[in-house]
């Protein structure tokens, strides 16, 4: 992180917040964590913020981590 | 109700052996509790002897020798007050030698007392003349020329009360309730015999004394001697109604004491389960903001904010309301718009904001206040134990033998409920206090105040509440501390040993993380065991564990302490939130959040949702909606182009005021229902004034999940009472709601919500109060939670990982800057900031550490700014060594300041929430306000302009 003053744009913060559950729930190994981050997205984002970050999956994938990719990859977008 | 005083038995109720005594009283045999003194069993069966310094929310102290009786066999005259009742007793209340004594010490008492009692304050409401009166005084004869303590000067440096000592006779009640009620002990008795007197601090006024103005002196005065100011104004009250506090989330009972409608005291209520007759200066003294001169009591709709606010018709503005939310949603979209419900609120409005978001918008885009406060709680506990609350009732406190208090600051935040607390940490007859353990990276009051100190403080570094958790659960996994039989029974043994491997790992051992929270291993190990040893181990945290990237995480962290160690399911033990406002349990409880319905029920649960479709009439959708700051992202996409905020300051209160800025300005309407033109209102247009809690009929849920009435007192000056407009609203979009009363309301909550199935207001008038869950299972609702079982089942450990904040220190914010409250002042002060309460806190100040501030050369009083990476703010420096080397702290309750400019927009993982306790800033010397704070004022007055009526044709 830069010192620089910022306000993260939308895109930025959803991978954030992706990222950032997949690794709070990380210790729980990989397949309980990707079940788990893919559940909470389930629950919690409403449907515009899931498919904006499925769409994220495909034109910025690099900036996923394994779990959260594969978590994303799992939500189905209604 | 006509005006009464409430019954004041003289002695507080005996502790509960059993056992039963049974008694002779002036000819009636009488059967009480052992313990019970004469004087209160005499006034239970309904004679009153007379007193002056006994009152029952204080022990007997047997100074006046009025309330002397006779007991056959016994020798000499016993003072009723002090002396218990004891089996086949005999007692006389009145005899001549008595009504002489008596007679012969009023006369005394009336020797040195002005008799100015038609022109007097408490004429009228005065014990000492009521005493006067029942000893049938008629004469005084040692004349009025020899010394006295008359004429001495008033003291009237507290806003809200007077001190006459002229009129004092040092029953020392005042003192006592100080002491005993409030735990503050600010007052004291100088001088000895005949120049005895009451003195606040060190002969100190009572504005400059360590007087937190509580009103427990004021309310225990059997004279004028401290008198509320609005009564020596007014005039004594003619009714009293009760009703519930609108601050906090103790949820104080009131007597609101009226004349007409006009309020004249708040006196705290004795029977009220929650405060049992205490308050803060808060509920008590500031109520001020009901009828203050900036309250907008007329609709106001505007195309632009550049412009003006007009004032329209009530008519126009509920029917341009509706207009441009079908508007933007015929044009943007369903999910184009949402809404915001308010904790400060009554259930019933709550209940409504989401209900017409639900059923009129046709989405879930509802949110509420406690995104930013307790989300972190309602995930966390939801995860563990199955139930989204609190344990334990208040008064559980006083059956914990160690108290665990972490990131909460109960003296200012919760200040009746701190009271209780202090209460249960002093030693009482001969029984030792409770143990203490505070975690908290200030040195809060509670760690050392008078007869109060911490066994252990833990000063952890801001944002580390996961590793030192985690750590104390290493003490207690690796010494086999943990309560194998409650686990085995009440948990799953197999989710158990999974995280008890994890916590055992040599790396979360408390020496391990030393060098993260600063906090000394030895110390940490010996809380942890404490906790887990000391006897009932109760919990209580506050916004200092919900407020960070790992909220949720702490919380469950939390929860798995009280589970490993058995500490759940019974009294003095559980783990308890301090819910920050008044009604935030109940919003949450009503279905405030866009995932889910009234009573924690997800939106996608179809059972759930067909009930509420059937009920409402309307297809109602299953996918969660936007949370606050996700409604503010999408605004700025330009997604998200409507909002309805009902009593809630968003860009006062949430993180990272640019965001919220550029959030609210790229909406194409807001609309903001309050009782001020709050900051939010300068974005907004079309503004609805609301009404105060004084102006209503409804119900407040507290932070013990206790539902309680509040009653309308006043007709509402802004014309209707919130839920009529919200009722309006809903309408005028094609609804057709038929409430004619919040009861109905209720009713039609306890419907659809099966925790609230018991909850009907002629139960709650009977009852005072409930604790959901009230209902088939629980007819009298629940003051414990989890007694024979977790609410899910098994109660579930979860694994709880240390992730860092990425908000971090560096070269360029070195500091830690934590946001917290003080006890004058309440969230972003729009009610306290319009009250006298102004006199203790009447700005925001910077506290830093000497060491910090000597680097900086800044000394005490000094202006400075303050840089985060998120904005910059300047306030005065308040030098002090409650905040460690490296941290500093402010409150957010003034506007001018606007703290939320510099806290970033890092949240909790799972609930989003903000982090408000751990932003990286800068403090440097500074002129005075930065640009940024010149060009909000001017924005702020700009945006607040109401163009003049124009005359009428």
């Amino acid at each position: 992180m830069s010192d620089e003053n910022h306000v993260m744009s939308t895109e930025d913060r959803l991978i954030y917040m992706v990222n950032q559950i997949a690794r709070n729930v990380a210790a729980l190994g990989e397949e309980e964590a990707v079940t788990t981050t893919a559940d909470h997205i389930r629950d919690f984002w409403d449907p515009a913020m899931k498919q904006h970050i499925l769409a994220l999956t495909r034109t910025r994938p690099e900036q996923f981590s394994a779990i959260a990719a594969a978590a994303v990859g799992r939500i189905s977008v209604p | 109700m006509t005006y009464t005083r409430e019954t004041d038995h003289g002695t507080p109720p005996a502790i509960a052996t059993g056992k039963s005594v049974t008694l002779t009283i002036d000819g009636d045999t009488v059967t009480m509790p052992e313990g019970t003194s004469i004087m209160r069993a005499a006034s239970l069966t309904g004679c009153s002897i007379p007193k002056l310094c006994a009152t029952d929310n204080v022990e007997s102290f047997g100074s006046c020798r009025l309330c002397l009786v006779e007991v056959e066999g016994r020798n000499g005259y016993p003072a009723s007050c002090t002396t218990p009742i004891a089996e086949g007793m005999v007692v006389r209340t009145q005899s001549e030698r008595l009504k002489q004594l008596r007679r012969g010490v009023m006369e005394l008492y009336i020797s040195d007392h002005p008799l100015d009692c038609l022109t007097c304050p408490a004429n009228g409401d005065c014990e000492l003349q009521d005493q006067a009166g029942a000893v049938g005084l008629r004469d005084v004869r040692y004349g009025y020329d020899g010394a006295t303590n008359m004429g001495q000067a008033k003291d009237q440096s507290n806003p809200y009360f007077d001190f006459d000592p002229s009129k004092c006779i040092v029953c020392s009640r005042c003192v006592r309730a100080c002491d005993e009620v409030q735990g503050t002990f600010a007052l004291t008795i100088e001088g000895r015999g005949f120049d005895s007197k009451v003195s606040p601090s060190q002969g100190q006024d009572f504005l400059s004394s360590e007087c937190v103005s509580c009103g427990a002196c004021v309310r225990a005065c059997p004279t004028a001697t401290l008198t509320e100011k609005k009564v020596v104004e007014v005039g004594t009250p003619d009714r009293a109604v009760v009703t519930t506090c609108a601050y906090c989330g103790v949820g104080c009972t009131f007597r609101a004491e009226m004349r007409g409608e006009e309020l004249v005291r708040m006196v705290p209520w004795k029977d009220g389960k929650a405060n049992r007759g205490h308050s803060c200066v808060k509920g008590r003294f500031a109520w001020g903001y009901a009828q203050h001169r900036d309250r907008i009591l007329n609709p106001m709709i505007r195309a632009s904010v550049e412009e003006p606010w007009r004032e329209v018709s009530w008519e126009e503005a509920i029917a341009h309301t509706a207009s441009e939310f079908k508007r933007i949603q015929s044009k943007y979209g369903t999910r184009s718009i949402g809404g915001i419900t308010s904790s400060r609120c009554t259930n019933e409005e709550t209940f409504l904001v989401q209900k017409l978001i639900r059923q009129g918008f046709g989405n879930n885009n509802v949110d509420t206040c406690a995104r930013v406060c307790h989300s972190p709680t309602g995930y966390g506990l939801k995860t563990t134990f199955g139930t989204s609350a609190g344990t334990q009732d208040f008064d559980s406190v006083m059956q914990a033998d160690v108290i665990l208090v972490i990131g909460a600051n109960p003296t200012d935040g919760h200040p009746v409920f701190a009271s209780r607390m202090k209460k249960r940490l002093r030693p009482k007859d001969g029984k030792p206090g409770a143990k203490l353990i505070v975690i908290d990276p200030r040195r809060i009051d509670l760690v050392k105040s008078p007869h109060v100190e911490a066994d252990h403080h833990l000063p952890l570094r801001p944002g580390t509440n996961v590793a030192m958790l985690t750590a104390m659960a290493h003490v207690i996994v690796t010494e086999n501390l943990f309560d194998e039989a409650f686990i085995r029974e009440r948990c799953d043994w197999d989710e158990f040993m999974d995280w008890a491997a994890f916590v055992a790992e040599p790396s979360r051992s408390p020496e391990a993380i030393e060098p993260l929270t600063g906090v000394k291993a030895e110390e940490v190990r010996a809380a942890a065991r404490l906790y887990a040893t000391g006897g009932n181990g109760a919990i209580y945290y506050g916004l200092g564990v919900t407020e960070h990237s790992q909220g949720s995480s702490t919380v469950m962290a939390i929860a798995n302490l009280a589970m490993a160690t058995g500490n759940i399911g019974r009294e003095g033990v559980g783990v308890n939130p301090l819910r920050g406002q008044n009604n935030v349990q109940g919003a949450c409880d009503m279905g405030s959040f866009p995932h889910e319905f009234s009573g924690y029920r997800h939106v996608s649960d179809d059972t759930t949702r067909s009930m509420f479709e059937k009920a409402w009439g309307v297809p109602l959708d299953a996918e969660p909606g936007l949370r606050i700051p996700n409604m503010l992202d999408a605004a700025t996409d330009g997604t998200f182009k409507g909002i309805f905020i009902q009593g809630e300051d968003i860009l006062q209160s949430d993180p990272n005021t640019h965001h919220v800025a550029a959030g609210l300005a790229a909406m194409e309407c807001v609309v903001v229902q309050d009782l001020f033109l709050n900051e939010t209102a300068n974005y907004a247009h079309v503004f609805l004034p609301g009404s105060t809690f004084l102006e209503k009929d409804g119900t407040f849920t507290n932070a013990e999940r206790r539902i309680q009435r509040v009653r309308k007192v006043m007709a509402p000056i802004n014309g209707y009472a919130d839920w009529e407009i919200v009722q309006s609203v809903a309408n005028a979009m094609g609804l057709g709601w038929t409430y004619d009363h919040p009861s109905q309301i209720m009713d039609e909550i306890a419907a659809l919500t099966p925790t609230f199935a018991g909850v009907h207001y002629d139960r709650l008038d009977v009852e005072g109060s409930l604790q959901w869950p009230a209902n088939e299972a629980a007819p009298d609702g629940t003051p414990t939670m989890h007694i024979d079982g977790f609410v899910r089942g098994k109660g579930k450990f979860v694994v709880t990982d240390y992730v860092p904040t990425d908000e971090k220190t560096g070269p360029r914010f070195p500091l830690l800057l934590t946001t917290g409250r003080i006890l004058s002042q309440y969230n972003v002060g729009a009610q306290t900031r319009r009250t006298a309460n102004e006199a203790w806190h009447p700005e925001d100040r910077l506290e830093i550490h000497p060491t910090d501030a000597e680097n900086r050369g800044i000394k005490d009083g000094d202006w400075v700014s303050l840089r985060s990476r998120a904005g910059e703010t300047s306030l005065r420096a308040l030098i002090t060594e409650r905040v460690a080397p490296g941290v500093v702290y402010t409150t957010f309750h003034h506007p001018d300041t606007q703290a939320n400019v510099i806290t970033t927009d890092y949240s909790d993982w799972a609930t989003n929430c903000p982090e408000y306790k751990v932003t990286a800033v800068q403090v440097m010397p500074s002129n005075g306000p930065s640009d940024w704070q010149r060009d909000y004022a001017e924005q702020a007055r700009h945006s607040r302009r109401i163009a003049p009526l124009e005359a009428a044709e």
